[in-house]
């Protein structure tokens, strides 16, 4: 368990938040760049010093500015993959990994950082150079390093977002697997909600230093507390199978029933998230004749209305939940009310498939 | 001649002038002398003394400066505090002192009748026309080149492997000797390539404050003034000696940096 609540002047913002992360557990932070999600890292690390604050992690306290304790960095037991992951250049890839080992005999750490190496996929890697490591390989060691420290906490601040797409799906899908075995609790910044939705359990929202709102991907999704939320929480995400259809489409069998396609490049086998932004999905009354070019079409409850700007949220119940995002005038003509039952439609084509 | 091509051209007349300039009197110095005349100066008592009392001295003047100064260029690159810069500044100043006034701040400071004088007679340490005066001089004049250079090199260590190291469990020192230390290795190199070649031809300071005694405190500069007016040719040969000690030193120390630097070019 750790606990952080960290206020004061920061560059420009000025941090008030206070958040928790649970063992076995993965918190999501996100938000623009500049809210400050790094520095909250930093300083749960202890690489950076907030004015006010206190940062206890498995009862044990790290920081208390008002009692005057302030752990150093190296006395707090954190697995941390720093952006751009920070590889020590002169050191190979085993030797990097075995850095932070300093509680284990040093014989043992040879064999260890290789196991952690092989684990991610990369053993063959070992005594490579980071310089001459692709960036997907450079995540790896990076997160092999942080796993192989044995932290209480793991920081994880943006571990995706130097990949390119097609390695991107793979590395969402090693950290994945990480994070359901690691037993400490977890915190990741990334500005992607997709990525948040993937790979937490519970997605905090900050901005400018202070948490705006925080809940599941879908609560989110559905009924964002502010219009900047609604932007931000772009992407649906549903959870389903993956098998081949007809004309170069992928269907989805969806949890919990339904079926959607996809079309475009992604996995076209086993077990799939299924992407879609609110504002691509189209609401009407079931009445209405399937003619539109829309394959896909969910029958659903509504369950929220929430007005975002000059736009409205309509938080939808299907076998999963989803939002759709419609114009005002479009919801008033609809004379859609919370219960109604609709159908949610959207293209195949914008449809976005990750294996998982 | 096409009207876009002068430019070039005057480039590359600057440069010729640049390096004939430079190269001329170095290589005069190797036309005035034969190889079995640079064998036979050797042979003499004086010169042979002279060399190992430089490369003796020099080398006792470097560890000095690396041992102290590579942990105050640390310092210096890393921590902001109030009066850095007047400290940056003095350590420089040496730099830009003519080597005759730092003979005389040195008297001044550790001579007999200087500042310390009376605590350094009373531990019994004397300096003025001791091999130990020699050193002293030649770290004054050579260390605000390795130090400038260390510092320059550490602050080019991005604090985010500083950090990272940190948080893998490594404190400040460990992180100092396996992070940073490391990762500035290509330019504290040259540093220490510099300070060495200053040391190496260090004249005034050493002449003003240690004297030039022949086996004790005469390096081969002092040497070299010394034959000068007597002996011109065995001067002239005991010259070409330092220009190869010099440019070996600088390109054996070049390579070494040279070699395992790219890991740390490249991130």
């Amino acid at each position: 368990m750790l606990r952080a609540e960290l206020a004061g002047a920061v560059g420009e913002i000025e941090l008030e938040l206070a958040l928790d992360a649970s063992p076995a557990r993965c918190l999501a932070l996100t938000g623009p760049s500049g809210a400050g999600k790094t520095t909250i890292l930093r300083m749960i690390a202890g690489t950076a010093r907030p004015e006010r604050g206190r940062v206890v992690c498995g009862g044990v306290t790290w920081l208390d500015t008002e009692r005057r304790i302030d752990v150093p960095p190296e006395r707090r037991r954190c697995g941390y993959v720093v952006q751009d992951y920070a590889l020590f250049p002169h050191l190979s890839a085993w030797r990097n990994v075995a850095y932070g080992m300093g509680g284990v005999p040093r014989a043992r750490r040879r064999a260890l950082a290789i196991e952690l190496l092989e684990r991610l996929g990369i053993g063959g890697l070992a005594g490579a150079r980071p310089a001459t490591l692709s960036g997907g390989e450079r995540q790896r060691v990076a997160l092999a390093r942080a796993l192989g420290r044995r932290g209480e906490v793991l920081l994880l601040d943006e571990p995706l977002s130097a990949l390119d797409a097609r390695t991107r799906a793979d590395a969402a899908h090693a950290l994945l697997e990480i994070l359901r075995e690691s037993e400490a609790p977890a915190i990741l910044v990334t500005h992607d909600f997709a990525d948040a939705a993937l790979l937490a359990q519970d997605i905090a929202v900050v901005d400018r230093g202070r948490l705006v709102q925080r809940g599941s991907a879908s609560s989110l999704a559905a009924t964002p507390a502010s219009a900047f939320v609604a932007s931000f929480a772009g992407a649906v995400v549903l959870t389903g199978a993956a098998r081949p259809g007809g004309d170069g489409l992928t269907a989805v069998a969806l949890d919990g029933g339904g079926e959607v396609s996809a079309a475009g490049a992604g996995p076209n086998a086993g077990p799939v998230a299924v992407s879609i932004y609110p504002w691509e999905i189209v609401i009407e009354w079931p009445r209405a004749a399937a003619d539109s070019s829309a394959r896909n079409r969910l029958a659903a409850q509504v369950v929220s209305l929430t007005t975002v700007g000059s736009r409205v949220r309509v938080g939808l119940q299907a076998s999963q939940p989803l939002a759709a995002e419609i114009t005002q005038p479009a919801a008033r003509e609809l004379a859609l009310a919370v219960g109604s039952a609709v159908i949610a439609s959207w293209k195949a084509t914008a449809t976005r498939l990750i294996p998982l | 001649m096409s009207p876009r091509r002068w430019f070039p051209i005057l480039l590359i007349a600057a440069t010729s002038v640049v390096v004939a300039f430079l190269a001329l009197p170095v290589l005069a110095i190797f036309l005035h002398t034969s190889p079995a005349r640079l064998w036979d100066s050797l042979g003499e008592s004086g010169s042979l003394e002279a060399l190992k009392l430089s490369l003796e001295t020099t080398a006792a003047a470097i560890a000095i400066i690396v041992v102290f100064g590579t942990p105050a260029a640390y310092l210096l690159a890393t921590r902001s505090f109030r009066g850095k810069s007047l400290i940056v500044t003095l350590v420089e100043l040496p730099l830009v002192l003519p080597p005759v006034v730092a003979g005389i701040g040195l008297l001044a400071a550790f001579g007999p009748h200087g500042l310390l004088g009376g605590t350094l007679h009373a531990a019994g340490v004397q300096l003025v026309f001791q091999t130990a005066g020699v050193i002293v001089a030649l770290v004054f004049v050579a260390s605000p080149f390795y130090l400038r250079q260390a510092q320059a090199a550490f602050a080019s260590v991005d604090a985010g492997y500083t950090d990272a190291s940190r948080t893998l469990g490594v404190g400040e020192a460990g992180t100092f000797a396996r992070i940073a230390v490391p990762m500035a290795r290509s330019g504290l190199l040259t540093g220490l390539a510099l300070a060495w070649g200053r040391a190496l031809g260090e004249f005034g300071a050493t002449l003003m404050f240690a004297g030039s005694v022949q086996g004790v405190t005469q390096t081969v500069p002092l040497a070299i003034y010394g034959s000068f007016a007597t002996d011109f040719p065995s001067a002239l040969a005991l010259s070409a000696i330092l220009v190869i000690v010099s440019a070996s030193l600088l390109i054996s120390i070049r390579l070494m940096s040279g070699s395992r630097a790219l890991g740390v070019v490249a991130r």
